[in-house]
């Protein structure tokens, strides 16, 4: 037996490696290669074009959907784990620790259902209101449309958010953001002045993270928002289980590669910058 | 006036916390009426009728939630055994071994989980259908385990690099083989963390849609499927009830995840 480290390391990782080849690496290429290819077989941008000219509206749908999503997730979790590391009534910061996990392991398809029931016109949060006085029966509206969808993201990657950022706040030195305090600071600018500078390359990492997966989520648009305007992922499924269109499919999915490579690029630079630091 | 500002600001805080639980609960508590709702129709701002009859009808033997429920635990399994087969050698590979271009197999790894997925698995059920294991559970297992991958392959990693690397030194000392070593000293030690990414694994499988979606479809019926079928079909107890089974073991993972998963390997994970 005259194997060295290096090739049992590599026989060890192979098998692995392989699976990701066949089950993403060639579907990759198959799909960049399908798009650029016209029915003929030679190379073509038609089925760009045919993205653009049925699907150019949805395009902006989803950015508009993935980038709002995203701001009012970072938001929501820079607030949450400003508390939990801030604030300073045990009993808030208690209940807050308790609650806000939640969403966290619960699936898309799950959120999904929750909300298409409880942001119907008569869901339970309508009703919640129209009970407390807070509003009238006839002014309930149904948010199950672009609202419905944003919802559901905010809620289910808040969490995921919070949970990397206040574990990156809590390993922060306290003793400079007592200081802080000291001089008179109120808590929310040493938060956003102080604590927040020091923990931005795990709140993008988090925030690139939820972005490639609200791109991915299928089962949220379909479920929570009505047929149109929609996201480019309801727009590929449809594609292929009524037209059998994959072309235009996969020129769709390669605009979703493109919407996605400028956060895949920020979170990969990152990696690249704790790699080479000692 | 101090007083007053004070007491002002922790029912202001009062409020917004109640706000808050009431946004995070509230799409669960309309998910647990539902389930036992037998009639509910506007203007009713509650269940007119409670009952369990389409709980019965969800847990008789025969009735599809059973099968659904049989495919997707199946199919975690498999999934896991694919996936902790592949990132056990892997992930000892990565943590102690020297490997070239290392940073860069971690991120293969990493890969499935940073690109927008629909457009993989539709060019996958192509594959697939060509080699005619569309719709079969070889077919949702690999795309599954795929997809798992680098939550086994880190975690696994990161178990492996907190073990103690004296502990297999001095085995080795006393003679074992650096094979006898690895099952007697080091896999038992990093079982924990083995173990737990065995379970991120299982849950991401029960959990997963898309994947199934165009891969399984239409012999394979996970409880994911299941769910969108009922809902997309009218039927909200059904869909209720089959989202509060899929509840079941992300919130008991939630709550027992930080046995398995040490302090010590969590900060190893992606390192």
């Amino acid at each position: 037996m005259s194997l060295s480290q290096r090739q049992l390391a590599l026989l060890l990782i192979a098998p692995g490696l392989a699976l990701v080849a066949v089950l993403f690496l060639y579907p990759l290429c198959f799909s960049v290669v399908s798009a650029f290819t016209d029915p003929a077989g030679g190379f073509s941008l038609q089925a760009f074009g045919k993205a653009f000219e049925l699907y150019s509206g949805d395009i902006l749908f989803t950015i508009v959907i993935v980038v709002t999503s995203c701001a009012l997730t970072a938001l929501a979790a820079v607030g949450i784990a400003g508390t939990l590391t801030l604030g300073e009534n045990p009993w808030i910061v208690g209940i807050l620790r308790a609650l806000y996990r939640w969403p966290l392991f619960i699936p898309f398809i799950v959120a999904a259902q929750c909300m298409r029931t409880f942001l119907a016109k008569n869901g339970l949060m309508n009703n919640t209101f129209v009970s407390l006085g807070l509003m009238e029966p006839l002014q309930a509206v149904s948010y199950l449309d672009w609202r419905g969808i944003i919802i559901t993201f905010v809620w289910k990657q808040t969490p995921f958010v919070a949970l990397l950022l206040a574990g990156a706040l809590a390993s922060l030195d306290r003793a400079t953001l007592e200081a802080g305090r000291n001089l008179g600071a109120s808590r929310f600018r040493i938060l956003i002045e102080l604590a927040l500078p020091q923990v931005m390359p795990t709140l993008l990492v988090a925030l690139v993270l939820s972005f490639v997966t609200m791109l991915s989520v299928l089962s949220v648009p379909m479920m929570v928002a009505g047929s149109q305007p929609t996201m480019l992922t309801v727009d590929m499924a449809f594609r292929i289980n009524a037209y059998g269109d994959y072309a235009t499919a996969n020129a769709l999915g390669v605009i979703t590669y493109l919407i996605s490579a400028g956060a895949a690029i920020l979170y990969l630079r990152h990696g690249m910058a704790k790699e080479s630091a000692p | 006036m101090s007083r007053v500002a004070s007491l002002l600001r922790a029912a202001l805080a009062a409020v917004a916390l109640a706000a808050f639980a009431f946004a995070l609960i509230g799409p669960l508590a309309n998910l647990a009426l539902w389930s036992v709702a037998e009639r509910w129709y506007t203007p009713y701002k509650l269940p007119v009728t409670y009952g369990t009859r389409y709980w019965e009808q969800v847990f008789r033997p025969t009735g599809d939630a059973m099968a659904s429920l049989g495919t997707s635990v199946w199919i975690a399994v498999l999934t896991v055994v694919v996936a902790l087969a592949l990132s056990v050698p892997a992930g000892y590979a990565l943590a102690r071994l020297k490997l070239p271009m290392r940073s860069l197999f971690m991120i293969v790894f990493l890969l499935p989980q940073a690109f927008p997925s629909v457009a993989i698995y539709i060019n996958v059920a192509r594959i697939f259908y060509n080699l005619g294991i569309n719709g079969t559970v070889l077919g949702v297992v690999l795309v599954h385990a795929a997809h798992g991958l680098v939550y086994s392959v880190w975690i696994a990693a990161a178990a492996f690099a907190a073990v103690d690397k004296d502990l297999e030194l001095a085995a080795r000392n006393i003679g074992a083989s650096p094979l006898r070593t690895f099952f007697t000293v080091t896999l038992p030690l990093a079982a924990p963390g083995v173990i737990a990414s065995g379970i991120f694994v299982f849950l991401e499988s029960l959990d997963e849609f898309t994947g199934t979606f165009f891969v399984g479809v239409p012999q394979v019926t996970t409880l994911p499927l299941l769910l969108y079928n009922a809902a997309m079909g009218g039927n909200y107890q059904v869909a209720s009830i089959t989202a509060l089974i899929l509840l079941v073991p992300s919130v008991l993972f939630m709550l027992f995840i930080e046995r398995f998963l040490r302090a010590d390997v969590l900060a190893k994970v992606g390192a």
